[in-house]
């Protein structure tokens, strides 16, 4: 690792401590940051945007306000990267897409704004699947993003580009986007912790949208303190976003206790699937066991039935909201346009030809399929009935056990290439994320070992609103254990 | 229940998606091949099972009606493909021409 690695991957906080004493700089932190981005975006191409000059004025404006001992937020001066689909005033935002490849939007997103607020550095916009359709960032189209502990594989997705640049120290944390696993997947695959919230608990506002029901931003962190510290900043109802919930956000930080005596603890035993590494299965039920030591009651043998029609359900709904959401891009009000006609339905099917990607047309065909006249109740209207009964099933578990374990991913990172050309077996690398968007509900992942020398992920899963159950859980287990401060070698 | 060629063109017909004949195909394959493993579905029974479109359903969310500032027109056709004046520039809508 190299000397720059050291200061960034630091902790929020334990850069804040070191804010706060004044033992580094706001500014210094930033610069750290930027010198580390140089030294590692050739090889791991997390970024899309570097963000330099907006980092150190940022930065200058936090650092005079910790001198002044006015700096109120743990965030105050500490390096953020930001999934480059949540809009930036005045900061390209281009979903990695050609669709958006110039796209400068005025507003910000109601997440940013937050962290602006926070006086918080923004030193990047990450690399994502494009449109944040997809499990390895490869759906780029403007590169892949390798993962740090093996530059051959996949770093996961769609916030590939957000979890390779914490695991690497480009930022201190970033923000992702998950509608089926697109932060716990690469949180899993790079060795960090990454926190899918309740859906409607942080705004969506200004996060360009994939499938609205469905679509949830968290944090992508080095642990779970430091995920606490993040969701506090961005969680909490937004009029402008009408799916964010009307209830206060508690302080996450409160809950970051080691006991974990009286709690109920289920493993549904369908996430151990067909097909699934052994090796990975040996991890997560060491990592199970690991909790129960730590006073948890585990019943290892529960079922939720409906598991396995969840990916069929989730791949009818997710691209029907999406080919609806994706109407929007006629080449008229922004974004790329096909100049070379003046036919107008012509004008729109070559814009939309050419400014999307494989993984966004196979979608947008599939959703639209399944929302045409004659399939729509065969498919649309039934998955969103299996919808129903996945919920229930999740409603009655919680009855009887305060979280549940699984597996983030039924395998380690993949090699580059290998599913890219195999929608299905791309698909079926969310098999353990994708039910919990399906019923709203959070989830964190959390470094819980390696199996060959590569990263496993642990998905702990909580009723709808309860973050601080599964934070507690997730907290107690890295009190206890090592593997979220081991770093790639690079 | 493989896709037909004339089944892929009216989806991208309706979804306003040029293709060119490879991704005719290619989609042919893939769709058909997704399609066919989704058809665990029909295996559910959902009789009397109401839908789901939002899994943490809020009701009659309403707010007042209150002015407020808009963005100004530079900013918002200052991502514009083609515009003219304060207006975004458009292809003819009836013919051609």
């Amino acid at each position: 690792m190299s000397a720059i690695a050291n200061h960034s991957q630091l902790t929020i906080h334990e850069a804040h401590q070191l804010l706060k004493t004044r033992q580094i700089s706001a500014v210094e932190l930033a610069r750290t940051c930027l010198a580390r981005i140089r030294e590692v975006e050739p090889e791991l191409q997390a970024l899309v945007t570097v963000t330099d000059e907006l980092a150190l004025s940022q930065a200058q404006k936090a650092e005079a306000l910790i001198a002044a001992g006015d700096a109120q937020s743990p965030l105050s001066g500490i390096p953020v990267l930001i999934k480059d689909n949540m809009c930036t005033r005045g900061v390209r935002t281009t979903c990695s897409s050609r669709m958006l490849g110039d796209f400068v939007p005025p507003y910000d997103a109601t997440v940013v704004e937050k962290l602006t607020s926070c006086h918080a550095v923004i030193v990047g916009k990450t690399n994502m699947d494009e449109f944040a359709m997809g499990s390895s960032t490869e759906n780029s189209a403007f590169f892949p993003t390798r993962n740090p502990w093996d530059r051959s594989r996949v770093p996961g997705g769609s916030s590939g580009g957000s979890a390779v640049g914490v695991a690497a120290g480009e930022a201190i944390y970033a923000l992702g986007s998950d509608t089926g696993g697109s932060i716990r997947q690469p949180a899993g695959f790079c060795s960090v912790t990454g926190l899918k919230p309740t859906y409607g608990r942080v705004s969506r506002y200004g996060l360009v949208a994939f499938a609205s029901s469905l679509d949830q931003i968290g944090p992508l962190t080095q642990d779970v303190a430091d995920c606490a510290l993040v969701l506090n900043a961005i969680a909490g109802y937004d009029p402008r976003d009408s799916t964010s919930v009307p209830y206060p956000a508690p302080d996450y930080t409160q809950c970051l206790t080691d006991d974990l005596n009286g709690l109920r603890l289920g493993v549904p035993k369908e996430y151990f699937v067909e097909g699934m590494q052994p090796e990975v299965a040996t991890v997560i039920r060491t990592a199970i066991s690991r909790l129960e030591e730590l006073g948890a009651g585990i019943d290892w043998e529960v079922s939720l039935p409906h598991t396995p029609y969840a990916l069929a359900a989730y791949y009818i709904i997710a691209p029907s909201e999406a080919s609806a959401n994706l109407a929007r891009y006629d080449g008229v009000k922004y974004g790329f346009s096909y100049l070379e006609t003046n036919n107008m339905w012509q004008a729109m099917e070559k814009t939309r030809q050419r400014g999307f990607g494989p993984e966004v047309k196979r979608r947008i065909m599939l959703g639209t399929y399944a929302l045409s006249a004659g399939y729509y109740d065969a498919w649309y209207l039934k998955a969103q009935k299996v919808r129903t009964l996945i919920r229930q099933e999740f409603d009655q578990a919680f009855e009887k056990y305060d979280a549940l374990v699984t597996p983030t991913s039924p395998t380690v990172p993949f090699r580059i290439g290998e599913k890219v050309d195999d929608p299905l077996q791309m698909y079926l690398s969310d098999v353990c994320t994708l039910p919990i968007n399906i019923a709203g509900l959070p989830a964190v992942s959390i470094p819980a070992g390696f199996a060959d020398g590569l990263p496993v992920g642990m998905q702990i899963i909580g009723k709808p609103f309860s973050e601080e159950t599964i934070l507690k859980i997730a907290y107690a287990f890295q009190q206890a254990t090592d593997w979220h401060k081991r770093k790639p070698a690079i | 229940m493989k896709l037909s060629r004339e089944e892929v063109l009216h989806i991208a017909r309706l979804a306003r998606l040029g293709l060119d004949e490879a991704e005719v195909d290619k989609f042919r394959e893939q769709l058909s091949e997704l399609l066919e493993s989704f058809a665990v579905l029909q295996r559910v029974d959902t009789t009397g099972i109401t839908p789901t479109a939002h899994s943490i359903a809020l009701e009659n969310v309403v707010r007042s009606d209150q002015v407020a500032a808009s963005l100004p027109p530079d900013q918002i056709l200052a991502n514009a493909p083609q515009k003219e004046g304060d207006f975004f520039r458009v292809r003819p809508v009836l013919g051609d021409r």
